[in-house]
């Protein structure tokens, strides 16, 4: 009972239902009781923005995340760490352990990953007839809505929220993040964010897909502000997120780790979060100037009123962008961390790896207008965004050489991480040579907003990022929670998985070609055949995915054997280590002497080991 | 690695086999895609703008043709050659870090392709426009007479109107063959984009703001409009059918809607004003 009653999810729930109804009342007071927000004639903007705001608000203090400010004002003394020793409690409260922060947010990205991988199949059960019939189209934009913010918001952080707070103080051997307290805020921030975005039914709805497009944006039911505050707290959530990476990797490596030894999945989650700190902030404040249209009658974004659409986009995209190589860039990283461990080979061109990484984030911020080839918007610039996106793909091709490089010669294990791997090389390659096609201007005119640029989307952020997610999931997992994945289902989740998505995908690009427009709810009869044919192979995908679900549940619930330390014989610093890694990590921080990557290589006095029960600092 | 492995025998040129097979590989297919898959890449040839596309897509399907070969080849070839034979003992592979001259031409070679790629877009996209809004001031404009055609677009639906012909508005687009076309797109809320997939011109429209895209019509056919960016409820039943007809039926059709619309006219402010953005104003 007493457990029960300490500030934990159970008490935040509480609080943040609370909170909701203290801002549903304080924006009622204000706006005044003219407008029936229960009746057809209105809706009170106000008072779902801020009843949503009260509610983050109370479930944050019901988890507990003022109880350290507040125990600092009354001088007890500073504390870096909360829960880290508890139960399983710890998984379901504020906790400052990394690794537990790692666990949380695997579990919490993976369900809201089901959630819109289910709103997808309902968007391709409507897609199985050519005219509209099993939904309403509000219903219909709303799930398309649903399943775009969802992944795009939410799937942002699925590298760097699990792999990252699990592994990268690992990775540097380090105890903790530089922020522990932020870190886990980043959780729980997004945990609140993205049931926000799906209580948006209960208000109607959101009509303009992921992009909330204006003036649109500004039409839209209260439910847009279920979208807005989700993605501002998605931004929110991002910030804080790579800012602690940062901090952690730039003041927290271990001696000896300088940055030409460190990992490159280390690289790849910086440059991730040196994107992340610089692009959420942009949306933060569009979303809010967006929020300030809808509910305090400003005008940034309202052509009528003297606004500018056009403003929306290209600040909309001015984050977007980067935010399509935050959601690529931890693929790339995962990739070129795994192969060498499968090929037994070094990492081939660790500087060119290196660069490719950030040769990505930098060009990323040059590129944002080939979004908008066709909108009207200065269209002499056109030439210089086609230079420029395609530039990308020389950055992009330095991660396809370095990886390519590493196998060549090497002793290739098909284990499971392995074949996510290289199934990254077959979509991240379809992938990016359709945004070959997007990118030149005069094929863009027909394939732009079409389903070839949705086919080319999800082959790199589904097939880049969705497939090294799960390689980390079955390369990681054992490593965090101390028990084996079955491989044999492995395998036949990936084989299911890989080729449901190409049958689900590569079609795509051509009903798009033959014109078929995105987020439409009906479709030129003579496409009926693609549509079924996509419908039933996303069926199969999804089906793949709960194949998975269940070996995990398998695995880890019932099976329970315990892994190796080091089953897949890597050399990395976290394969050291026990499994489950302990709290404190290391009982002693390592002294690194060389890269993770010395395969083949006569062995180089490596960090010391840490096989030693964990004690405290 | 230990002792007991004997020295590496002088074994099979791996990069000599893979660098054969893909170029026979490429040489072979590339003009195969070239003639045969490319000309076939929609939109096909419904109006010049509509060729030059598929040429583009024509061309950047050729280029990209040896890139996907080199990697099947590679990819093929070290999956199956490298592969840790079945219960064999772990070992490691020789340690390879770097070797600059795979770098260098790596590099090389993509920013080649590259350059090539976005200046050979670029010279096309100067060329008529390529069917894309440019906003009010074109850059690339073709010469010749024009007919302007304004597309006013709303939820849901598209309207057309030809100042040319005293403003008459109509709502199935039809506009003559062989002539070349300057399209107005505004919209008067949301942003839509005019879409007619089979003549390769696409132009978002923005409401206040104007939009102009060019089109060389080719022979009568008919073609859909789609509007192709999210805007609101019935975005998926926002499409029409549109016709290119010939000189003579278009100047009979143009008559006829005149006729039909000059009741209407009477009420509207000549021109209509209203929705025709002004142009001087910069889109950006």
């Amino acid at each position: 009972m007493r457990r029960l009653l300490g500030f934990n999810l159970l008490t935040g729930i509480v609080l943040g239902i609370v909170g909701w109804y203290v801002g549903w009342y304080v924006a009622h007071s204000i706006v005044g009781p003219s407008i029936d927000y229960f009746g057809d004639i209105d809706y009170n903007e106000l008072s779902v923005v801020l009843a949503y705001l009260g509610g983050v608000i109370g479930f944050l203090i019901g988890l507990g995340f003022l109880n350290y400010p507040f125990a600092r004002l009354r001088g007890y003394p500073p504390s870096l760490r909360e829960k880290e020793t508890g139960g399983w409690g710890r998984y379901f409260s504020l906790c400052t352990d990394h690794k537990v922060v790692g666990i949380q947010y695997l579990v919490g990205i993976g369900v809201f990953f089901l959630i819109g991988g289910i709103n997808a199949m309902l968007i391709r059960i409507e897609l199985l007839s050519p005219s509209h019939q099993t939904f309403p189209a509000g219903t219909y934009l709303t799930l398309v809505g649903l399943h775009g913010t969802m992944m795009m918001g939410m799937m942002s952080s699925a590298i760097l929220g699990p792999f990252g707070n699990y592994l990268i103080p690992i990775l540097i051997g380090a105890r903790r993040m530089a922020f522990p307290r932020i870190e886990a805020l980043t959780f729980w921030l997004l945990m609140a964010g993205g049931v926000i975005l799906e209580t948006t039914v209960f208000f109607g709805g959101f009509p303009t897909g992921w992009t909330g497009y204006e003036p649109l944006n500004t039409q839209g039911n209260p439910g847009m502000d279920c979208y807005l505050i989700f993605f501002a707290l998605v931004g929110i959530s991002m910030t804080l997120l790579g800012l602690n990476m940062i901090a952690t990797i730039v003041t927290m490596r271990a001696p000896g780790l300088t940055w030409t030894r460190l990992p490159i999945f280390v690289w790849g989650i910086l440059s991730t979060s040196v994107l992340m700190v610089l692009a959420a902030p942009v949306l933060i404040a569009t979303l809010g100037m967006a929020l300030l249209d809808r509910t305090a009658q400003t005008s940034f974004f309202i052509p009528s009123a003297g606004g500018s659409n056009y403003l929306y986009e290209n600040l909309f995209w001015v984050f977007g962008h980067p935010e399509v190589y935050i959601l690529a860039l931890p693929g790339f990283a995962i990739v070129l961390e795994l192969l060498p461990v499968f090929a037994r080979k070094p990492l081939w061109g660790y500087r060119l790896a290196i660069s490719g990484l950030l040769g990505v984030s930098l060009l990323s911020w040059f590129v944002w207008q080939h979004h908008l080839f066709v909108s009207g918007i200065n269209g002499d610039l056109r030439p210089f965004y086609m230079l420029s996106t395609e530039l990308i793909s020389i950055p992009t091709g330095f991660t396809f050489l370095c990886g390519m490089m590493t196998l060549w010669r090497g002793k290739i294990r098909y284990t499971v991480p392995m074949l996510f791997c290289l199934a990254w090389f077959f979509n991240f390659l379809i992938g990016g040579l359709s945004g070959v096609f997007l990118s030149d201007v005069p094929s863009d005119v027909t394939t732009h907003g079409s389903f070839f640029s949705m086919a080319h989307f999800h082959y790199t952020i589904m097939g880049g990022l969705i497939f090294t997610f799960f390689a980390g999931i079955y390369y990681w997992v054992p490593k965090m929670t101390g028990f084996q994945l079955n491989e044999t289902m492995g395998k036949i989740h990936f084989w299911w998985m890989f080729i449901a998505f190409n049958a689900t995908f590569a079609p795509l690009f051509a009903a798009g070609f033959l014109g078929q427009p995105r987020r439409v709810v009906t479709y030129p009869a003579d496409l009926t055949f693609i549509n079924q044919w996509v419908s039933v192979s996303a069926f199969i995908l999804g089906a793949a995915q709960l194949f998975f679900v269940f070996n995990l549940v398998y695995s880890l619930v019932f099976k329970r054997i315990p892994a190796e330390a080091n089953p897949w014989e890597s050399k990395s610093i976290e394969w050291q280590l026990p499994s489950p890694v302990p709290v404190y990590n290391f009982s002693k921080i390592p002294v690194f002497s060389s890269d993770p990557y010395g395969y083949g290589e006569p062995a180089r006095p490596v960090a010391v080991p840490a096989s030693s029960p964990a004690g405290r600092d | 690695m230990s002792e007991t492995t004997p020295q590496p025998q002088p074994g099979p040129n791996h990069a000599r086999r893979v660098i054969v097979a893909w170029i026979v590989l490429s040489v072979i297919a590339t003009p195969l895609v070239a003639i045969f898959v490319g000309p076939n890449i929609p939109p096909g040839n419904g109006s010049d703008q509509a060729s030059q596309q598929t040429i583009d897509n024509t061309v950047m399907a050729a280029v990209i043709t040896p890139v996907v070969c080199l990697l099947l080849v590679f990819f093929v070839y070290a999956l199956w050659q490298f592969r840790k034979p079945r219960g064999g003992e772990l070992t490691d592979g020789p340690p390879l870090r770097n070797q600059s001259t795979v770098q260098l031409a790596w590099v090389s070679i993509t920013s080649v392709i590259v350059l090539f790629l976005a200046g050979f877009g670029t010279y096309e996209l100067l060329q008529n426009g390529a069917g894309g809004g440019q906003g009010p001031s074109p850059i690339a404009v073709p010469s010749g007479t024009k007919l302007q055609v304004q597309v006013i677009a709303q939820q849901w639906e598209f309207t057309y109107r030809y100042p040319s012909y005293g403003g008459v508005e109509t709502s199935q687009l039809v506009i003559p063959a062989d002539t070349l076309i300057e399209f107005h797109v505004t919209s008067l809320d949301a942003v839509h984009s005019f879409w007619a997939y089979q003549l390769g011109i696409k132009a978002d429209a923005n409401p206040g703001a104007d939009n102009v895209a060019f089109l060389k019509t080719k022979g009568p056919r008919t073609f859909s409009v789609h509007c192709a960016e999210l805007c609101g409820l019935w975005h998926g039943y926002m499409f029409s059918q549109g016709k290119v007809v010939s000189s003579s039926d278009f100047a009979s059709w143009i008559q006829q809607q005149k006729q039909l619309f000059a009741s209407v006219a009477k009420y509207m402010p000549p021109y209509a004003h209203t929705y025709y953005p002004d142009p001087q104003r910069r889109a950006g």
